[in-house]
């Protein structure tokens, strides 16, 4: 190896170094917040590795009356409306792909674009007359504005690319489209489906606009739930860093290892015009 | 529409095998997601504009008021320094993740071990909550007790106050966003950067180019037509950004930081005068539409990109 390729070794991990560090740095900052007590928390300089792991605020968080209501408010608004996109986006993804129906991709565009707030006033309203507020019903339609467009975006791109010469076969020998799309279209796209699953519940877990102004006491997701926590406990750094890491890590550790779908998932929609 | 009815699914495999088969319509296959975009999203846009048309405050009575609200707009000192916070949010927002990005997918496009698992990494800011991230933001920024001070003191800057001074909070608080959403930008480079093909640079190197020579006169043009679309979506998620102000500062110091997004919510959810909110909302959203107009236009202009796009 000469000399100048050494160089270039060299220098290529520094810039490695330099563009991962602030992402590594924070969440390990973030990690040591957790894990300290008041004492350590508040000294200055800080304390990046204290002495003795305050594991007790992480038991404290889960042991808090309130937490495992809002972590089942969580999975019920993100898995519902999760699994509500998948039923009727992918057939939707599908029959737009099918039809070269692009003009209807507008309104997902328009759908992706417009601010979460917008939609909050009138359906605010709608909710209210209906008497739903203080269910979680409420949240799990209004998620469907993340999550809908998402899996149409994500499932037109995927069966576009899908081959066209197994359905048309499969129709000329007389299957219905609803057997095509069930036992060749589908199959085919799976890795689709788990892309746009995957990017549903992400973005739907981490929403915090709708349930600040739907949720109640008892109706409350977690990223709400931690929001509320700071105007509680200001001072207590080491149990709210705690809480903001448990509503993360499923994300985080859904980033790394689903990164191959969420990076594919990512790139075809935003290139695509998201 | 009409599609739905020309075609029934049984009379046309066995009843009638005479008539000239005829490609079978996808019309049902999209019927159930135009429901549900009919009513959470088309339907709440319809409403919304009805209701800026009316005085509609939350324990009152309503009443049509034609154009009031929005007449109401460019007389309303706080909105009007709201659009010019979003404006400075928005470029900033903008243009740093733009630098960082590019600057991160030419390194993330070369070969080195661990390539995936740090690629992940990366993009964690960017699929953390963000309540979560914008909390512990809010720690790091603490005057007394931030580890961002202590940084500074490091290497003898003296000490900020970071989001709770006027002047550095919409510096402050982009810095969030940047960290958060620069890996975006770094993606769609990436993408780009993986459709160039490998002969120019070979020629390149051959008459004795630099490295910052081939990316100047070969990368950049080649790329081009991805910052774009990355500087698009950038922006339109800037303008709309939410969660990382109303989590760090609620729009202060004062209204330092309230933006178009802040003000909006303010003016619905705090003081319940939803007319006028919805006046904002729609205002909000011609302004936004303005941009993905150029985006859509841009894509067009650029469509031999989505080669990159699967990647």
């Amino acid at each position: 190896m000469s000399l100048r390729q050494i160089l270039g070794k060299i220098g290529l991990w520094f810039a490695v170094f330099i563009i991962v560090s602030p992402a590594i740095l924070f969440f390990l900052w973030m990690a040591s917040l957790s894990l300290k007590f008041e004492i350590d928390n508040a000294s200055y300089p800080p304390v990046f590795i204290p002495e003795h792991f305050a594991w007790k605020n992480y038991a404290d968080v889960v042991a808090s009356n309130r937490f495992l209501t809002y972590f089942v408010n969580s999975l019920i608004v993100t898995g519902s409306a999760t699994l509500l996109a998948m039923l009727v986006g992918v057939p939707a993804g599908y029959g737009i792909a099918r039809m070269a129906a692009h003009k209807s991709a507008v309104v997902i565009l328009i759908a992706r674009i417009t601010p979460g707030l917008s939609y909050l006033i009138p359906l605010f309203l709608m909710f209210q007359w209906l008497g739903l507020l203080g269910t979680l019903v409420p949240q799990i339609i209004i998620h469907l504005v993340v999550t809908v467009p998402i899996v149409i975006w994500i499932m037109i791109g995927y069966f576009e690319t899908t081959p066209l010469e197994l359905e048309e076969a499969a129709l000329i020998d007389g299957a219905t489209r609803w057997q095509v799309f069930r036992h060749v279209a589908l199959p085919i796209a799976r890795p689709g489906l788990a892309v746009a699953f995957i990017l549903a519940v992400i973005f739907s877990w981490n929403n915090f606009v709708f349930g600040i102004v739907l949720a109640g006491r008892e109706t409350r997701t977690l990223p709400v739930a931690v929001y509320n926590m700071i105007s509680f406990d200001q001072l207590s750094w080491g149990p709210l860093a705690a809480a903001a890491l448990i509503v993360t890590l499923p994300v985080l550790l859904l980033t790394v290892f689903a990164q191959r779908q969420i990076v594919a998932g990512l790139t075809a929609g935003a290139v695509k015009g998201g | 529409m009409s599609a739905v009815t020309q075609t029934t699914p049984a009379a046309e495999t066995d009843a009638a095998p005479e008539r000239e088969w005829r490609p079978p319509s996808y019309w049902p296959f999209v019927v159930p997601a135009l429901v549900v975009v009919l009513a959470i999203i088309i339907f709440p846009w319809l409403f919304t504009i009805w209701m800026s048309l009316n005085e509609w405050k939350v324990g009152s009575p309503t009443i049509f008021v034609g154009l009031a609200n929005y007449v109401r707009l460019p007389t309303d000192p706080r909105f009007v320094e709201a659009v010019g916070h979003t404006i400075v949010y928005t470029a900033l927002s903008v243009l740093l993740p733009l630098i960082f990005g590019t600057f991160a997918a030419v390194v993330f496009h070369q070969k080195f071990a661990g390539r995936g698992f740090l690629r992940g990494v990366f993009i964690m800011p960017m699929m953390a909550t963000p309540v979560a991230i914008a909390l512990v933001w809010t720690m790091m920024f603490h005057p007394q007790l931030g580890v961002l001070n202590y940084l500074l003191s490091l290497v003898g800057l003296p000490p900020q106050l970071w989001v709770f001074n006027p002047i550095t909070v919409i510096p402050s608080l982009v810095l969030v966003e940047t960290w958060q959403w620069t890996p975006l930008v770094m993606l769609i480079v990436l993408g780009g950067l993986a459709a160039i093909p490998i002969e120019p640079y070979e020629s390149a190197e051959i008459d004795g180019a630099g490295v910052w020579q081939m990316f100047r006169y070969i990368t950049l043009p080649l790329i081009t037509p991805f910052l774009f679309i990355a500087g698009m979506i950038r922006m339109i998620d800037a303008v709309k950004s939410f969660d990382i102000i109303f989590a760090i500062t609620q729009g202060g110091p004062g209204s330092a930081s309230e933006t178009i997004n802040l003000y909006l919510y303010s003016v619905a959810f705090v003081y319940y005068d939803l007319g006028y909110g919805s006046a904002i909302a729609v205002v909000f959203f011609i302004l936004i539409i303005a941009l993905a107009g150029v985006l859509l236009y841009l894509r067009r202009r650029t469509m031999w990109t989505e080669i990159g796009g699967g990647a």
